[in-house]
């Protein structure tokens, strides 16, 4: 089924936010091509596999074959085209031909499409693109992307990066394809934290793991000899916060990406659990047993500071999430009998109770984009990801499932991770849905895995 | 078990690193300032395994109670239990315990580490409204995390739903 075409008044050279790894460089200038009109070019977003837009990402040529510290360029070029076709297929939203099955390009081809060659393969959109060792150690990598039938280049990028940085040049390029083409914002230069677990039911050994959202990349920061759960990055991502048994006293630590050491956030006379940064860094949400009760607090991410109370309710409160802008606090509460979802002002005041649906609710994430709000429904034997608005409305389950549990946003706010874990052995492993709810997919970890937790999207 | 661990922590490094191309493998790095003590913490009884806590196990009616679905009430066969337990610390006035909240799976992991919390606190308080002094009882809560019974039904969660006391001394 054929999409509509979008008429491109110009060629726009996106800018990409400038960091320390990676940096613009403006691309060669391509062979202009004419494009007498043309049609908007759609994807649609809630139509799945039936709508997929057919793209093809051939290897990326090099000018010429260099050993760098990631690896051979022509090499590299083949794995950046993979990258970005997992990446694009995997979202659902497009029908990829990849590296493997695509005709080489010549290294001139890249920035001068050969049109009507790419007719044989029925495709509205071509990602060509260019690796070159720049001498120097670092890498540079072109991407354009073409409108095949409208014969017009949409976007070019390019990246210098660092050997060890080289697969944020193919996120990078993706995401770009990504956004051009579905009017999204980016989501594949991210990484996730979660809890990697093996081991018998009665005695899972849990560390806690990075890696890129694609699993590449992936390592461990703890050695499994306390029990940790629930980390969360920091909004700049130097830190990780999470709980942890250290001499069986269940309490809050950060650690520090930068130097591997870890501090504790808050006392561990009484049990600390459920932490999150806020949206400025600033603080660290958390719940707290005091002489039986459970609250939300809030402690200067410093550590070292005296916690401020935000609940006062008896019962259990905890699951807090902020709203992006750092206003509300989401979390569940069973103070009206069963487990809830409720928001309060930033401060504790005003909390309103927003889950009215026939379950209980629990771990409420609040996405990025601040319009909707992801939460564990439990009941009926099952355990269900499910989206309201801010307000209690709209209430959409995505997934059915034994054991589904605890959605974390992608940075765009389009996905959620969540964990599923199998009746009988317990195992959990992760898992991703889109917000329509189709594309259900297990994510590849080395082991086991819960808790996910998405990080933004890097710089 | 040591030897397990760091072969088992080798297996997974070798795993790390054939997933990315010339990359130094990752090693996995222990918390700094912590001693190295094996803290599992099971809480399955064997963590802290004293020759006192062997004599309360044999002594006592049981050193578990159970709670229903939810809940952390102390009903009529708890308070049973508790009681025989209480009669034992007052005759061993110079031990020390910690009780241990647990839950079954069909929780959410946050909550089931407070609902873990309220059972323990609630087995301590009762055991204090019997004359056991608190100073003597610490509590620990592990939600979900270490269950005692392995399977997926009605059974399994029920016997999951607990609080254990342990004499540490």
């Amino acid at each position: 089924m054929m999409g509509r075409f979008l008429t491109i008044a110009t060629a726009a050279v996106l800018v990409a936010s400038t960091g320390s790894a990676l940096a613009q460089t403006p691309a060669p200038t391509p062979t202009p091509t004419q494009t007498p009109g043309g049609d908007d070019q759609i994807i649609d977003l809630e139509g799945g596999q039936e709508s997929a837009l057919p793209i093809i990402i051939p290897v990326m040529p090099t000018n010429a074959a260099t050993a760098t510290a990631a690896g051979q360029t022509d090499a590299l070029g083949r794995q950046l085209a993979e990258i970005i076709d997992a990446d694009l297929r995997n979202t659902g939203l497009f029908k990829t031909v990849g590296p493997t099955a695509a005709r080489p390009i010549g290294y001139a081809e890249v920035t001068s499409p050969n049109y009507e060659s790419w007719g044989a393969y029925a495709s509205q959109a071509l990602v060509q693109g260019y690796i070159r060792a720049n001498g120097n150690g670092t890498l540079t990598v072109g991407c354009y992307v073409y409108d095949v039938s409208a014969r017009r280049e949409l976007i070019r990028e390019g990246f210098v990066v660092s050997p060890g940085d080289w697969r944020r040049a193919g996120h990078k390029c993706a995401d770009a394809v990504y956004s051009r083409l579905t009017g999204e914002g980016p989501y594949f230069d991210s990484q996730v934290v979660y809890i990697s677990e093996t081991g018998p039911k009665n005695r899972r050994l849990k560390r806690l793991a990075i890696m890129d959202q694609d699993g590449a990349n992936h390592r461990f920061l703890t050695n499994g000899q306390s029990i940790v759960l629930t980390p969360r990055f920091s909004p700049d991502q130097r830190q990780i916060v999470y709980m942890s048994y250290e001499n069986r006293r269940p309490a809050i630590y950060i650690y520090d990406m930068a130097t591997r050491r870890q501090r504790l956030v808050a006392s561990n006379v009484n049990l600390n659990f459920a932490p999150r940064f806020s949206p400025d860094g600033r603080s660290v949400l958390f719940s707290m047993s005091v002489a039986g009760n459970i609250d939300l607090y809030k402690v200067g991410s410093g550590g070292g500071g005296t916690p401020l109370r935000l609940t006062n309710a008896p019962g259990i409160d905890t699951g807090g999430s902020f709203s992006p802008d750092g206003t509300k606090i989401a979390f569940e509460s069973d103070r009206s009998g069963t487990q809830q979802l409720y928001v309060m002002d930033a401060d504790g005041s005003n909390p309103k109770r927003i889950s009215f649906g026939g379950g209980r609710y629990a771990t409420p994430n609040w996405s990025p984009r601040g319009d909707l709000i992801a939460f564990t429904r439990t009941g009926g034997g099952a355990f269900r990801i499910g989206v309201m608005n801010p307000a209690g409305g709209g209430e959409k389950l995505l997934t059915s499932s034994w054991g589904d549990e605890g959605p974390s946003w992608s940075p765009n706010g389009r996905v959620l991770l969540f964990f599923r874990a199998a009746q009988g052995s317990g195992r959990p492993d992760l898992w991703s849905v889109d917000l329509t709810g189709t594309n259900a997919r297990k994510i590849p970890t080395p082991l086991d895995g819960s808790d996910p937790s998405w990080g933004p999207i890097r710089p | 078990m040591a030897k397990i661990l760091t072969s088992m922590v080798l297996g997974v490094a070798l795993i790390a690193t054939s997933a990315c191309t010339k990359k130094r493998p990752e090693t996995v790095l222990p918390p700094t300032d912590q001693p190295q003590g094996g803290d599992y913490g099971n809480g399955n009884g064997d963590a802290d395994t004293s020759p006192m806590n062997e004599k309360f196990k044999r002594e006592v009616t049981s050193d578990t109670v159970h709670f229903a679905f939810d809940q952390y009430d102390i009903d009529p066969e708890a308070r049973r239990i508790l009681d025989s337990q209480a009669n034992w610390l007052m005759a061993h006035p110079n031990t020390r315990v910690t009780i241990e909240g647990h839950c079954d799976e069909r929780g959410t992991r946050e909550y089931n580490l407070a609902l873990g919390d309220r059972r323990s606190n609630a087995a301590k308080n009762y055991l204090a409204a019997r004359g056991v002094s608190p100073n003597r009882i610490t509590t620990i809560s592990y939600g979900k995390e270490r269950p005692i019974a392995l399977g997926s039904d009605d059974q399994s969660w029920a016997a999951n739903r607990r609080a254990v006391t342990i004499v540490i001394n």
